[in-house]
């Protein structure tokens, strides 16, 4: 199933929660999901037996701070017939809330928390929203573009001087 | 209870109090598998959960790629996963070709196949020298050392380095086959083949290994496919799923080889029995692949013409392939810029590592261990 | 009274301290604290090719009861703080090798946020491998710099540095 057959799909299903297709010059369409609704399109992504998009392959959180955006990309997959699909959600980068897609697929719980923990992006309904890679007592979300380095962590300073 | 296989009674005393306990495991501990942490609450030996946590080697990997460029971050790539770390360079390799419509050349896609199973088979060996390590058996750990040498020396032939490669270029690869390298390769593989059934003989078929691995931690393969499990870990618990042969990419289509499922041969499908004996005949395997492509690379330039400044055209790309912990999937979203604008890496040990929490309730302490050491996790591909 | 650096140095004080350091420099227990890719090249070196237990060097899980700590990998902060630790509980005389660019300056991971940029902005160091990762031969090279160093140490003789004494 390709992306615009899908994106016709959805759009028929639920109408104007699914937003436009994605056609950049290269790699893969994308379709576009309103926020509020991921969780709906994801269960019927999942036990849909047309679709049957039963593993979440990847999800990934991007900033865009040109269009003030963040944007969480899911990448499913279905392994009865190995077709795969791109889902896009945008939520505003200054009150980045979503909901979680756990209940669908387990492996969200710790994606999400990455995304939480690296860009800041809330998930409500996450069993266990916190951080992940970084310790707990970090500040800031590093992959923010507007991240600014701490110069220093538990008295640790984070520069090296230069011998040359 | 049945506990690894054992008819266990667990007796409570009238009048003895007992208290649960939270121990800290790691995250500096004898194992191989790099810096992970565990806190384990135990009734006695009894584990009532055991929650990961992970972060200590979190190197920021994907932060520096939009900093170094497109063809910077390939000896980053190798960090990513450093026991197989062909697979990771071919990974970034494949996804900025997917981003710029580029060709590769087919001998380097041969020299590219050679080396990602040399390093299968060397990352394999490893997996399966520290889970004998892990449960106990220290003499199979110097057997993996020893072949891993010689699988060392051939890839140092070839590219000059021993465990961080960085041969693979975006277009390519690095550098040509040193003269005689086929017949070389296929000399190893003859050495090699019998004695993976000295593996088998050593630990594979004890039945002390049997007995501490056989129906531990069963994961099924609806669970598998849900935790989004990946590779040897996904194919013990029963689906038949290989990237080489269901999402064919480079010249695998035109070998031949078998994908092995898990059959709870010992136990239960989707033991720690069967993620292990899994890696002993995927061993077999590359053997197969490798002697295929050592007798017919084809003559020819091993890069393809790559501009310096390498910018792909705005949009983003998602590839998979298959390494030797399961699927990676990387993620590139281009700007139209020499340097990346976002990379993501997905990895088997990041997904395998959410399935501990819920696969290690009621096991015992030991078996924590077996579990870690069946799933083969490394703490970088968790971490990046 | 203590007998630690009192004696003034003749043949025979000078051959017990030598004594001394030779038995100590040929069992140095090293402690497993590989971090990252230098971790596999440490356990290379352990393993059957180049053999780390000729020189009486065996692996051990507690710092507790090993006498080196070779830092194997990147720092990172959220390690860095444990590394101290670790470093506290390993018991006098102790020596500390850092193996491999990561651990001696940050390496190639010094655009990180997320990295200590050296072992030694938490604990001293005595010996620097450079490589990323260091040949087998590296480490060997430098566990045997190791116990060259160590040899010079005095103990009964009276002169310089009083012994075992850490910054």
């Amino acid at each position: 199933m390709d992306a615009a057959a899908l994106h016709a799909s959805l759009r028929e299903r639920f109408g104007d929660a699914i937003l436009a297709l994605d056609e950049p010059a290269a790699g893969d369409r994308a379709v576009r999901v309103a926020p509020a609704a991921i969780l709906e399109v994801a269960r019927h992504c999942a036990s849909d037996p047309a679709l049957a998009f039963d593993c979440l392959s990847n999800q990934s959180g991007v900033d865009y701070p040109a269009r003030n955006e963040i944007e969480v990309v899911y990448h499913l997959f279905s392994y009865a017939t190995r077709h795969a699909a791109v889902l896009k959600v945008a939520v505003p980068r200054d009150n980045p809330v979503m909901p979680t897609v756990e209940s669908v697929w387990k492996t969200a719980i710790w994606q999400e928390r990455e995304i939480f923990d690296l860009l800041g992006v809330v998930f409500e309904g996450h069993p266990d929203l916190r951080r992940l890679l970084l310790p707990e007592d970090w500040v800031g979300h590093p992959l923010r573009k507007d991240f600014v380095e701490p110069t220093e962590y538990h008295g640790i300073s984070t520069k090296r001087e230069s011998m040359l | 209870m049945s506990l690894g296989g054992f008819d266990v009674q667990v007796v409570r005393e009238s009048g003895f109090a007992t208290e649960e306990m939270t121990l800290n495991m790691g995250p500096q501990h004898p194992s191989t598998h790099g810096v992970l942490r565990f806190v384990v609450r135990a009734d006695g030996e009894v584990m009532t959960e055991a929650v990961p946590d992970v972060g200590y080697l979190h190197r920021s990997i994907e932060k520096i790629a939009e900093k170094v460029g497109y063809h910077g971050f390939m000896p980053y790539t190798d960090r990513v996963d450093y026991v197989a770390a062909m697979p990771c360079n071919q990974g970034w390799a494949m996804v900025c070709e997917k981003l710029a419509g580029l060709e590769v050349p087919r001998r380097a896609e041969f020299c590219r196949v050679i080396a990602t199973e040399f390093n299968r088979i060397a990352s394999h060996l490893l997996a399966v020298g520290s889970m004998g390590m892990d449960i106990g058996a220290y003499t199979p750990f110097t057997h993996a050392l020893r072949e891993r040498e010689y699988i060392n020396d051939l890839l140092e032939e070839l590219c000059g380095a021993r465990l961080t490669f960085n041969y693979v270029r975006i277009g390519g690869v690095g550098w040509d086959l040193p003269p005689d390298f086929e017949r070389k390769g296929l000399a190893y593989i003859e050495r090699f083949e019998p004695l993976i059934d000295e593996y088998n003989s050593l630990i594979s078929f004890n039945k002390i290994y049997k007995e501490r691995l056989a129906g531990v931690a069963v994961i099924s393969a609806a669970d598998a496919i849900n935790y989004n499990l990946t590779g040897p870990n996904l194919r013990a618990s029963g689906v038949k799923f290989d990237v080489r042969r269901d999402l064919p990419y480079s010249i695998y289509p035109e070998l031949d080889f078998d994908v092995p499922v898990g059959t709870g041969e010992a136990g239960v499908v989707g033991d720690c029995f069967d993620r292990y004996m899994l890696r002993i005949r995927e061993m077999q395997e590359s053997c197969k692949i490798l002697r295929q492509c050592l007798r017919q690379v084809p003559p020819g330039s091993v890069l393809g013409k790559v501009p310096r400044k390498f910018k792909p055209p705005v949009g983003d790309a998602y590839v998979r392939l298959e390494s030797a912990r399961g699927d990676m999937g990387w993620y590139c979203v281009s700007d139209g810029t020499e340097y990346p604008y976002r990379v993501k890496i997905r990895t088997g040990s990041f997904t395998a590592t959410s399935i501990i929490e819920k696969v290690s309730r009621g096991l015992m302490i030991a078996d924590l261990i077996a579990v870690i050491a069946s799933l083969d996790l490394v703490a970088p591909e968790i971490d990046r | 009274m203590s007998l630690l650096n009192t004696m003034p140095e003749f043949m025979v004080t000078t051959k017990v301290d030598e004594m001394l350091n030779w038995t100590r420099k040929s069992s140095l227990w090293y402690m497993l604290f590989g971090l990252a890719c230098c971790a596999i090249e440490m356990m290379q070196t352990g393993g059957p090719r180049s053999d780390l237990d000729r020189f009486g060097a065996i692996p051990r899980a507690t710092p507790r009861q090993s006498d080196l700590m070779i830092v194997a990998g990147t720092l990172t902060l959220k390690m860095a703080l444990r590394t101290k630790v670790l470093y506290d509980q390993m018991p006098d005389p102790k020596y500390v090798i850092s193996m491999g660019s990561c651990a001696n300056c940050g390496g190639l991971f010094q655009l990180a946020y997320s990295v200590c940029d050296g072992v030694d902005k938490v604990i001293p160091v005595d010996v620097y491998v450079p490589g990323c990762p260091p040949r087998p031969e590296s480490l060997t090279e430098g566990l045997l710099k190791l116990q060259e160093k160590m040899m010079q140490e005095k103990w009964l003789v009276r002169r310089g540095e009083p012994a075992g004494a850490r910054a």
